[in-house]
């Protein structure tokens, strides 16, 4: 494509929300989404993006505001991280169910308590069940693509969806990467301008948001669950434009040297870059590793796992948050499910960086090596890893 | 503003055609749905409503039915201002760029005294504040009367409610109503208002003006609820009255922070009219009363204060 920048991954996030047109932006300040914000609000400030910024008394407002202005035909994007998620939770799950398109980065900060502004997953697993799509990414660029894919998929008539892409705060947020730009053109030829096919005006008068006796609430929900699992086949087309537009190809599920690797590690968000470091090293050493990268979380991607997972002798769940009393990690619970009942590889799973602790290739190694001991052990038998004890 | 304070409806402008249609399932003799059907014809086929969880979105919005004739969304029970925000937010911008046609939309959040002294109340501030150009109004019944009649922060001083229950070491409702109206106008916004349905041609001038101003209004209509007041549906009309005519729900108007009374002519009357007409009242004592009836006085006395400090003047 030609020219590359460097940027912090939130400005990329930002530059990516303008060259979407979007129409309304509403955002509640908290850390480490705040870079994401300031920068819109500077481009709104200097007419440089000519949209609505309404800057909320909380996520909770933010998110209502996001689906007023999308009811009302707007573009409407939102961002915000792990407590303010936990705040705004409720209308979150109503969005989808409205089945209104907006996109909400979230960049993933751990639950309180105690306070810590630092990266887990335990905010995205929260709202693991809300209904919207989501996908994590693991670099600016992917961030930024994923902004107009997302806007493109969530809003074709077939979908009607929400999107929420998960970032990891600061690993992603606040690091400077480079970046290759789309030109404006092709962006707009990418992704016209929303057209809903209801809105609130009163040249034809509708109601939204009625309420449903259990008569009609299961039916409700059910259309809602397809909807969200037909929104793959549009997300696969969406992806392969966006790879014949920019030559970046993305898909559900990406893999390294899965050829030929008997233990892989899973791994979603950006741990995924310093894992690949550890696979690449044990690579060089002749140890057949392998790694997958899990991009679609929601619908989840179950035949592309298993297809991955063919044949391996274990796979090693990189879980950032955990349910606790529970079975480990969300994220092994889903690889489980998805393998359950087929001759497949062991799942191990590992509690990893919980609020941000640093996780370097060496224990990656580690985690690979004490395998063969945690093979055979029940979902219950999970290890916390790197705990001081 | 002159242009917007000329607005008055009267018998001979009284708009006919139904906007909140019947059908619905309110309970007989219903204030508030009253007042609904009143702002509505005041409002006419321009408008978009948010509607907060509450009787209005209960009664109206069965799905598939509905009552109302104009757009309308409900979302959830706190957040109706940042919703009617958003809309208008929505509005602007595709209207600026040129993707929908410029047009006058008067967007309209509705919401209980639960959903606007209690859980909204941060949500309205935010909303009032960021000075969008809406109109807030809150159908206030004294109690969360769509669960079962709870106490909300605007259930007045004595009243029996199922969870401010009169018993031997409590009167009912031990605290004095908030005061929302004047939680508004701290907000500096150009228009905030009371209205009754007992005076229906004034709540209509007010819901008219509150949507005709530029920025954000903020009217508090007076809902009589005769299921959770416990008195006859027939006389909800004469409830609202008497609240009004006492000093209980003065009247008034503060248009960019001036005063206008508009209480009908001659002196108030007696707390215990309105009282004893209604059976959340029936165990208090005479010692709650004169209490009530003390609180009422001096009231109305700071609101006259304040009108004659700082006066509207057209």
């Amino acid at each position: 494509m030609g020219r590359r920048i460097a940027i912090e991954g939130s400005h990329a996030i930002s530059e990516a929300v303008k060259q979407a047109r979007v129409d309304v932006i509403a955002a509640y300040p908290i850390t480490p989404q705040t870079h994401i914000v300031e920068r819109l609000s500077e481009m709104v400030a200097d007419g440089e993006l000519d949209a609505e910024f309404v800057p909320v008394e909380s996520e909770h407002s933010a998110m209502s505001v996001c689906i007023g202005a999308e009811a009302a035909g707007a573009r409407a994007f939102t961002c915000t991280s792990g407590p303010g998620l936990a705040l705004m939770a409720e209308i979150v799950f109503i969005a989808s169910s409205m089945r209104l398109p907006i996109l909400m980065v979230l960049a993933n900060r751990t639950l309180s308590a105690p306070l810590s502004i630092w990266n887990d997953h335990s905010d995205a697993m929260l709202v693991r069940d809300c209904g919207w799509i989501q996908m994590f990414v693991n670099s600016a660029q992917e961030a930024y693509d994923h902004v107009f894919i997302g806007y493109r998929v969530g809003e074709d008539s077939r979908v009607l969806l929400p999107v929420m892409l998960h970032m990891d705060g600061f690993f992603l947020t606040h690091a400077i990467e480079p970046l290759e730009p789309v030109k404006q053109e092709l962006i707009d030829g990418f992704l016209p301008p929303y057209e809903p096919l209801y809105r609130l005006h009163p040249d034809n008068p509708v109601t939204m948001g009625a309420f449903a006796l259990p008569d009609q609430y299961a039916e409700i929900k059910k259309a809602q669950d397809e909807a969200l699992k037909a929104s793959y086949g549009p997300l696969l087309e969406a992806w392969k434009a966006w790879g014949e537009l920019t030559g970046r190809h993305y898909g559900p599920v990406e893999g390294l040297y899965l050829e030929d690797a008997e233990v892989v590690l899973l791994t979603a968000g950006s741990y995924g870059e310093v894992a690949h470091i550890a696979v690449e090293e044990m690579r060089a050493k002749g140890r057949p590793v392998g790694l997958v990268k899990l991009r679609l979380w929601r619908p989840f991607p179950y035949d592309e796992l298993r297809k991955a997972l063919e044949g391996k002798e274990a796979v090693v769940v990189i879980d950032r948050s955990v349910c606790p009393g529970g079975p480990g990690g969300p994220m092994a619970l889903e690889v489980r499910s998805a393998l359950y009942g087929r001759r497949g590889p062991r799942v191990v799973d590992f509690i990893v960086g919980i609020s941000g602790r640093d996780v370097t290739p060496e224990d990656y190694i580690r985690m690979i090596e004490r395998v063969p001991e945690l093979a055979q052990r029940g979902p219950e038998d999970y290890v916390f890893y790197g705990v001081k004890e | 503003m002159k242009e917007v304070m000329a607005i008055r409806f009267t018998r001979k402008n009284l708009p006919k055609e139904e906007l909140f249609v019947s059908g619905h399932r309110a309970c007989q003799g219903c204030g508030e749905m009253l007042a609904v059907r009143l702002a509505m014809k005041a409002l006419g086929r321009d408008t978009i409503v948010a509607c907060a969880t509450g009787c209005i979105e209960i009664v109206s919005s069965p799905f598939p039915e509905t009552a109302w004739e104009v757009p309308w969304i409900h979302v959830a029970f706190e957040n109706t201002a940042a919703v009617i925000s958003g809309v208008e937010a929505g509005l602007k911008a595709l209207m600026r760029k040129g993707r929908l046609k410029e047009r006058r939309i008067f967007c309209v959040g509705m919401a209980g005294d639960g959903g606007t002294a209690d859980i909204g109340i941060q949500a309205l501030s935010g909303a009032l504040e960021r000075g969008h150009d809406i109109l807030y109004i809150c159908f206030d019944n004294e109690a969360y009367m769509n669960t079962g009649i709870q106490r909300s922060s605007a259930t007045p001083f004595g009243a029996a409610t199922t969870t401010s229950p009169p018993g031997r070491k409590s009167l009912g409702q031990m605290t004095w109503k908030k005061n929302v109206p004047e939680i508004a106008v701290a907000h500096g916004i150009p228009y905030v208002a009371t209205a009754s349905p007992a005076f229906p041609y004034d709540l209509m001038t007010k819901v008219r003006r509150g949507a005709e101003v530029r920025g954000p209004a903020y009217i508090h209509i007076y809902s009589p609820c005769p299921t959770g007041w416990r008195c006859p549906p027939d006389l909800a009309i004469e409830v609202a009255r008497l609240a009004v005519q006492t000093g209980v729900f003065p009247l008034y108007e503060v248009i960019e922070g001036r005063y206008r009374i508009n209480q009908p002519k001659g002196e108030l009357k007696p707390v215990e009219e309105y009282l004893k007409l209604q059976g959340r009242f029936r165990h208090l004592d005479e010692a709650a009363k004169t209490r009530i009836q003390e609180r009422v006085r001096e009231e109305w006395e700071r609101l006259k204060k304040k009108a004659q400090a700082f006066p509207y003047e057209e």
